[in-house]
């Protein structure tokens, strides 16, 4: 604390101002930590700008995912202490091999095939939705059980099966567009929407007013109900969505493909400075997030780590970069 | 303690009535090596309940418990066995690092399930180098314990039933259990009434590690080998198990008997469904059913309740 007060008290105007916009915007701490990894990451390199590009892109395209999912991670950690979605990973999965299966590598499917993973998105979040609400089960429970279901399904359905997705569609999600790639794009487009509807739209104000103080808000007018159902929903279609386009880019859906987002759609949420007791959120720092954590996994996989060593760090590091950044935004 | 005891009949129903159904489905399974085959596995889930209900206690979730569980029964499958000092060194200071955790979180008002989610990672990273792949055996001794056969009544009934009472009796009954969960339901007046919350936090969560450590070396007694993956899944089914017994994620409501009966009842499911003969596809799928359905029954009585 008497850190804090000192950083605020001393710096002259200029620094003042800078700290300001620091403190103001917790996300650019992430962005901070993004740059220092990157710049990690090449030391460790053999060098050169070639390198440096193929990296870059390569943490956009594995970035892209997880701020899709992030994002709607983001929304449902906004309303409040308790909000988390668990059956991401498995509503990913779910989506993603029911998709293929349907498409079953027929190139004229791939419209239906993409309305088939929404769908099955919004089936997922609709039944979550239905537990919490109608079944009042605590929301990080109601997800985890229906997680455990759709996960269930997902094995029946699939079967071990791996089938490729139609060739347009890989070709689509692995290439990219004047040097950025596809998924990438994809994702910013999904951002923007999502900073439009936080920032711009009466929604935003109405999930920011929910997770700040839910009677209050519900006092004054705030379709509560409404505002988390929408949450839920478009959280588990967004997780479809995602499972849908991993699926295509990673060549064919498999069972645990959505293992490793549960951990990360919180870790972006969080590192990307939400709130995660909800009602301050934004959506740069996903991105942010979502890109160190990529950099961080390469940095140390480049100065050769073993996957011990290298889990041990990505721990440690997300844990001090939590304790950091909660000294900065103590007051907030 | 008449809602006390409402809050706990329900778990108990729901275990007897699945007990009921495997019985039925399968009469042999009424004898003592069928019992103790039906619940071996519940020990560790147990354990790692137990676990998990420390931290719900004070209002924390911790989301890294399954690796930590992994990475304990690496430690006891490898060093407890070859080199017992340094093993259980290792052990205990996974225990204060457990402890330096509960602190951590609550001097800087961290979010646990951030700071949980991140120790997952380094827990694994742990058991990974100490377990590069799967081997690794038992110390003699606890596997002789786990595998034991008193008269009359298994280990696998033996074993939950003396966890559950002690428990029972450290967070009902003694004046420690009452402040923890005095954490969990208004740390501001434990705090104000002269007491440390960080003090009380460290120790649940050091509590919370104990068991950790406990469920580790269980399952490396029952399975006489490690992975690094081993408990992955425990970090779930604690959380469910919890929630299945009767407690609640805020306020410190927990009850330590309904957790251990939780976790009986989230292994079962998995045995119910093999004697059913449906596919081991709907295993998980099956857990997550009962827990959505034990929750809709608790739903019902929990009205009655409001409006008694």
């Amino acid at each position: 604390m008497t850190v804090e007060n000192n950083v605020q008290n001393a710096p002259q105007n200029g620094v003042k101002a800078l700290f300001g916009l620091v403190s103001r915007k917790a996300w650019i701490w992430a962005y901070l930590a993004a740059a220092a990894t990157f710049i990690a990451a090449m030391m460790a390199g053999s060098g050169g700008g070639a390198e440096a590009g193929s990296l870059l892109y390569a943490a956009f395209t594995f970035a892209s995912f997880t701020v899709i999912v992030g994002i709607g991670q983001m929304f449902v950690v906004t309303l409040g202490p308790g909000n988390v979605d668990l059956s991401i990973p498995a509503t990913m999965t779910l989506a993603g091999t029911v998709a293929l299966k349907f498409m079953a590598s027929d190139g004229a499917l791939v419209v239906p095939g993409l309305l088939i993973a929404i769908g099955v998105g919004l089936g997922c979040g609709l039944f979550n939705f239905g537990l919490i609400l109608l079944m009042r089960i605590p929301p990080i429970i109601a997800s985890l059980a229906s997680s455990f279901l759709f996960q269930s399904v997902a094995i029946w359905s699939n079967r071990g099966l791996r089938i490729k997705p139609p060739e347009g569609l890989a070709d689509f999600a692995t290439g990219g567009t004047l040097g950025i790639p596809n998924a990438a794009l994809v994702a910013l487009g999904v951002s923007v929407l999502a900073w439009i509807v936080l920032e711009r739209a009466i929604i935003g104000r109405w999930i920011l007013a929910s997770g700040q103080n839910k009677r209050a808000a519900r006092l004054g007018g705030v379709p509560v109900t409404a505002v988390h159902f929408g949450v839920y929903v478009g959280c588990a279609v967004l997780a479809g969505f995602t499972g849908f386009l991993l699926a295509s880019f990673s060549g064919g859906a498999n069972l645990n493909m959505g293992t490793e987002y549960m951990l990360m759609s919180i870790a972006v949420v969080v590192i990307g400075g939400s709130s995660i007791a909800g009602g301050n959120s934004n959506v740069p720092g996903i991105w942010a997030a979502a890109l160190f954590m990529f950099l961080l996994v390469s940095m140390l996989n480049s100065y050769g780590l073993g996957a011990g060593v290298r889990l041990i760090l990505t721990g440690l590091i997300i844990v001090s970069v939590v304790v950091l950044a909660s000294k900065k935004r103590g007051r907030v | 303690m008449t809602r006390d005891h409402l809050r706990i009949l329900l778990p108990i129903f729901s275990l007897g009535l699945l007990l009921a159904g495997v019985f039925y489905l399968q009469p042999r399974a009424m004898s003592y090596f069928g019992l103790n085959l039906l619940f071996n596995l519940a020990v560790p889930v147990a354990l790692a309940t137990i676990a998990q209900m420390m931290i719900l206690m004070v209002n924390d979730i911790d989301l890294s418990i399954g690796t930590f569980v992994s990475f304990c029964a690496c430690v006891t499958a490898t060093f407890v066995q070859s080199d017992p000092v340094v093993g259980y060194a290792m052990l205990l200071g996974a225990i204060a690092v457990y402890a330096a955790m509960g602190a951590i979180i609550h001097a800087r008002g961290l979010p646990a399930i951030v700071v949980t989610l991140g120790m997952s990672f380094f827990w694994s990273g742990m058991a990974i180098l100490i377990l590069p792949s799967p081997g690794g055996s038992a110390p003699a001794w606890l596997h002789a314990m786990m595998k034991a056969k008193p008269p009359f009544v298994p280990v696998a009934i033996i074993a939950p039933v003396v966890i559950g009472l002690i428990m029972h009796y450290f967070v009902k009954r003694s004046s420690l259990g009452v402040l923890l969960r005095g954490v969990g339901g208004n740390s501001q007046a434990i705090d104000r009434s002269g007491w440390s919350v960080l003090g009380l936090k460290a120790t649940a969560y050091g509590i919370a590690g104990l068991f950790g450590v406990l469920s580790g070396m269980a399952l490396v007694g029952l399975t006489t080998s490690a992975d690094a993956n081993i408990a992955l899944r425990y970090t779930l089914l604690s959380i469910a198990g919890v929630i299945l017994g009767g407690g609640e994620f805020t306020g410190g409501r927990v009850s330590p008997i309904g957790a251990v009966i939780g976790a009986m009842t989230l292994t079962l499911a998995a045995s119910f469904l093999s004697f059913l003969h449906l596919s081991s596809d709907w295993q998980i799928g099956a857990q997550g059913a009962i827990l959505i359905l034990v929750l809709a029954v608790r739903l019902v009585f929990t009205r009655r309740e409001a409006l008694a």
